[in-house]
């Protein structure tokens, strides 16, 4: 393929214009589901296609096409640089000012068991198997096993011989039970589908997949009979398959770059971070430290190069709880004069690249799970994202889990219902007093992270150890 | 070729490679859109895009399998393509168990919509726009071009909905977190409309200059506007309509079925295809009814059923998606005075826009977010002050329940403006609603 449209992209590449690139995206995927003991709808799906980019005379010029015959390229240059000429001189950027990128190289993603190497029909037994798992109970009225893989191969092209080439494998594994008597319900599920990385079917070994059916169940029915979360001020303890919504939420889009320029105002919104708090501002506890991480080969959002074609490479943007530098690709950092990190990230060939979290991760502390919790006289253990809400500047959030386990003088009692949190981004990050060690450390991923206008949903990646924070106001269900 | 045409050689073409007992079910989706980004009311990013999706489900028996694909728009081109994709499904197919709860229009019902718009060309968008920014700081998206949908199977039936239409949805900000929301969207573009539409946000700008106020957390009387209580419906819609949601007893309404709770008399909820600008047919051939009656009078009347619950819980599909969520919510008007609603809140808040929600308890259908946009401190029937951003915790059951003041008579049709993976054609009719007792809590 590369081949082909490389010829058919030099044929019609006009003289004269400062920039021209071509990036084909395409996404094949699968996905099988058991649900309530039968198999639901096996779809394939196959998306593919090219993003033109014009740069001309200081604008900047975009068209999308599925169609990619010569022709198809040829129309879509025009269109772009239609747009290129019509922003020229009223565009946010001069792009002029940003030096033409060319570069070459070839990144993969790891996959040590190829999809293809379990039949269908095993691959279906297996849910088959797991859907078995889940339904223990009369209570548990519809419970899910399901699987899939999406494969995605870019490259790009530029009218300076630039030539980029990256493929990508990634496995979603996925669990759920429901429970319910009367008008009470509750779930439970695999870390809220957020157990999902790079590679093959290696990655369900890895995320303890098959194992994990009966504690889901179990789960799930002990919330059926557990009293709501108290209410109160207290510590509180949040597992990795619900710090990573922290994270994401109350770190990755508060330092986005374009958020801080104003890009996402009117959609996602802007951010309590501006320029001068990069070196300056203390973010967190000096327990916080919180690196961009694209080089973890099997989380997520690992890559060779961003969309803008800069290398990938893993920087500290807080440590000792200090911001150091936001997430902004190549465009961002020459609007802002800032130093950032390689995450211009389009989502697919029918979008622009914009600043997007890659991979964010809350290192790894000193603290065994024992420790912290011996830690704590007063709290609530939290674990698995259900909800997740936030202000427009990335202050005042409020997230709930689906299960959560009251701690009394350093030991986990009971299981509580509907356990919620909230509070704000900065006070809550300085409240930080207990970072887990590796034994609790997990790489997992959030499947759908939206932004951009037009809108773009991408995976981003982010890994965590369990945290312990001071202070927080916990609450449970109506 | 027009797309229409293109779509129907598509569809012969589908038909042609079905053998014996075989049936395919052929959507098809596409667009040819423009998407302007502003900031500080200067272009961010320009472009635009061109893209023609299938989605083939191949049946056989009680057997199926479905493949969907991305397509040049060429016939010659894609025609190997789809013989293709129709010998992968095929093979897959043959290795899958029966689908019990399979289900699809065999009753071809052909059909046929083609709104046309009038639409400025980039250039004069880009500077209209702009125009309307001068001065001001705007930031937003303008999105125009033509939504193509259809469906066709091989048994015959052919549904094509087709409109032109445009959608600005942009900000004008006074600073910080302090702006004013506003849209434009129809198939007429008028730069009259747009100036109307400008002067409107701009009024409201000037409002937002006044030093901002910070309330405590408490119980406030609420005036929401039609965009706000948008978001409140998103929520209900989200999983509150669908049988599915119903059976499985996941629907955050499950209190409105399985116990006591109801809304307020003067609520009435409808799925009005009729009066939207979605497509009236759905991927397994099924035409919507023009209107389903969701909640009558306060209490929850019908649920939204895909054809796959149809057959799962033995009852008659009413052609949902597959989500079973609403395309065209209509709420039904009341008797307020949208000119008298700053007397009618007296002393409270008149909240421009809702934002990020999402349940707290969803068994209780309860629901947090945020105030956004042009939120304002309302004292003795004026607008005193911008209010500094609140977050709110609530049950649907109190704001539109026991809670509810009134609904005001006027109402807003309201496009929705997303385009994630391509532009939507949902839409949404709702009144503004007066709340009583609304709790923030931080």
């Amino acid at each position: 393929m590369i081949e082909t449209l490389s010829a058919r992209f030099q044929r019609a590449l006009p003289g004269g214009i400062d920039f021209c690139s071509l990036r084909f995206a395409s996404e094949r995927s699968e996905f099988l589901t058991v649900r309530d003991g039968i198999l639901q709808p096996v779809s394939l799906g196959e998306d593919s296609g090219v993003m033109l980019t014009v740069v001309h005379g200081g604008g900047l010029g975009y068209a999308a096409t599925s169609d990619l015959s010569e022709e198809g390229i040829r129309e879509a240059i025009k269109r772009a640089q239609s747009w290129a000429e019509r922003s020229a001189g009223r565009s946010v950027i001069d792009f002029e000012k940003i030096p033409p990128s060319h570069p070459q190289g070839t990144y993969s993603g790891p996959c040590a068991e190829p999809w293809e190497s379990t039949s269908l029909n095993d691959k279906i037994d297996l849910l088959q198997g797991l859907s078995k798992e889940l339904k223990i109970d009369d209570a548990i009225v519809t419970w899910s096993a399901g699987l899939g893989v999406v494969w995605n191969d870019t490259f790009t092209l530029t009218n300076g011989g630039g030539r980029l080439e990256q493929n990508f494998s990634y496995i979603f594994p996925r669990l759920r039970a429901v429970a319910n008597k009367g008008a009470e319900t509750e779930s439970r599920t695999f870390g809220a589908n957020a157990y999902c990385q790079q590679g093959g079917l290696e990655v369900l070994e890895t995320l303890g997949f098959k194992a994990a059916p009966g504690q889901i169940a179990r789960e799930a029915l002990e919330l059926l009979t557990a009293p709501n979360c108290p209410t109160g001020t207290m510590d509180l303890l949040l597992g990795p398959d619900q710090m990573i919504l922290q994270i994401h939420e109350s770190i990755g889009h508060p330092i986005e770059l374009d958020r801080i320029l104003g890009d996402e105002r009117n959609y996602a919104g802007t951010s309590f971070v501006t320029l001068d708090m990069f070196g300056e501002f203390q973010y967190g506890s000096e327990l916080l430290n919180v690196s961009f991480d694209p080089t973890r080969p099997e989380q997520m959002a690992s890559y060779g190069f961003d969309d803008e074609g800069a290398p990938a490479a893993k920087e500290f943007v807080i440590e000792k709880g200090k911001l150091l530098r936001p997430l902004g690709g190549t465009t961002s950092q020459k609007r802002a004069d800032i130093v950032g990190t390689a995450n211009s990230r389009a989502c697919s060939w029918n979008r622009p690249p914009i600043d997007r979290m890659a991979n964010l991760n809350v290192e790894p502390g000193d603290s065994s799970l024992d420790d912290l919790v011996k830690g704590v006289e007063r709290g609530v253990l939290m674990e698995t994202n259900t909800s997740w809400s936030i202000d427009d500047s990335r202050n005042k959030f409020q997230f709930g889990c689906e299960i959560g386990r009251v701690i009394e003088d350093g030991q986990i009692k009971g299981v509580v219902k509907k356990p919620n949190y909230r509070g704000v981004s900065r006070d809550f990050w300085r409240n930080l007093k207990g970072v887990g060690d590796e034994s609790t450390f997990k790489v997992m991923g959030t499947p759908n992270c939206g932004k951009g206008e037009p809108n773009q949903v991408i995976r981003v990646g982010h890994a965590s150890p369990t945290c312990l924070f001071g202070d927080i106001e916990v609450f449970g269900g109506v | 070729m027009s797309v229409q045409t293109y779509f129907n050689e598509l569809a012969d073409h589908v038909t042609s490679l079905v053998s014996g007992e075989e049936v395919a079910n052929l959507s098809f989706g596409a667009e040819d859109s423009d998407f302007v980004r502003f900031n500080q009311s200067k272009v961010r990013q320009a472009g635009s895009v061109q893209q023609r999706e299938i989605s083939l489900d191949l049946i056989k028996g009680s057997k199926h399998c479905s493949g969907s694909l991305t397509l040049a728009g060429d016939p010659e081109q894609d025609r190997a393509r789809i013989g293709k994709l129709v010998g992968d499904l095929r093979e897959r197919r043959d290795l899958l168990p029966d689908d019990p709860h399979l289900l699809y229009s065999t009753d071809p019902t052909s059909s046929e919509l083609i709104k046309t718009g009038s639409l400025p060309s980039g250039g004069d968008a880009v500077s209209q726009i702009q125009e309307a920014g001068q001065g001001k700081d705007l930031v937003g998206i303008y999105a125009a071009g033509s939504i193509y949908s259809g469906f066709a199977n091989s048994l015959g039936q052919r549904n094509w909905h087709q409109s032109e239409n445009y959608n600005l949805d942009w900000s004008y900000y006074h600073g910080g977190d302090k702006a004013t929301k506003q849209s434009y969207a129809g198939f007429e573009w008028d730069p009259a409309g747009l100036q109307a539409k400008a002067a409107r946000g701009a009024t409201q700008l000037e409002a937002l200059a006044r030093p901002s106020r910070t309330v405590e957390r408490g119980d406030y009387k609420v005036y929401l506007t039609p965009a706000a209580l948008r978001e409140i419906m998103g929520m209900l819609s989200w999983g509150g309509f669908g049988l599915k949601s119903h059976k499985t007893k996941e629907s955050p309404l499950i209190k409105m079925v399985e116990g006591d709770a109801r809304m307020a008399e003067s609520v009435t909820i409808r799925e009005l295809t009729g009066e939207g600008v979605a497509p009236n047919f759905q991927e397994q051939g099924f035409l919507r009814p023009d209107a389903v009656t969701l909640i009558e009078g306060g209490a929850y009347k019908d649920c939204l059923i895909s054809p796959r619950s149809a057959k799962e819980y033995g009852v008659e599909t009413n052609g949902a998606s597959a989500w079973e969520t609403p395309d065209s919510i209509d709420m039904a008007a009341g008797t307020l005075s949208e000119a008298d609603i700053l007397k009618e809140i007296g002393t409270g808040i008149y909240v421009s826009n809702l934002w990020y929600l999402n349940w707290s308890d969803r068994n209780s259908c309860r629901t947090t977010g945020m105030t956004r946009f042009a939120t304002f401190w309302v004292d003795g029937g004026e607008i005193v002050a911008p209010l500094n951003v609140m977050r709110f915790d609530e049950t649907a059951f109190r704001v539109l329940g026991s809670n509810l003041a009134g609904l005001t008579a006027e109402r807003e049709m309201i496009l929705d403006a997303g385009s994630y993976g391509s532009r939507e054609t949902s839409s949404a009719r709702l009144p503004g609603a007066l709340v009583n007792d609304f709790k923030f809590t931080l």
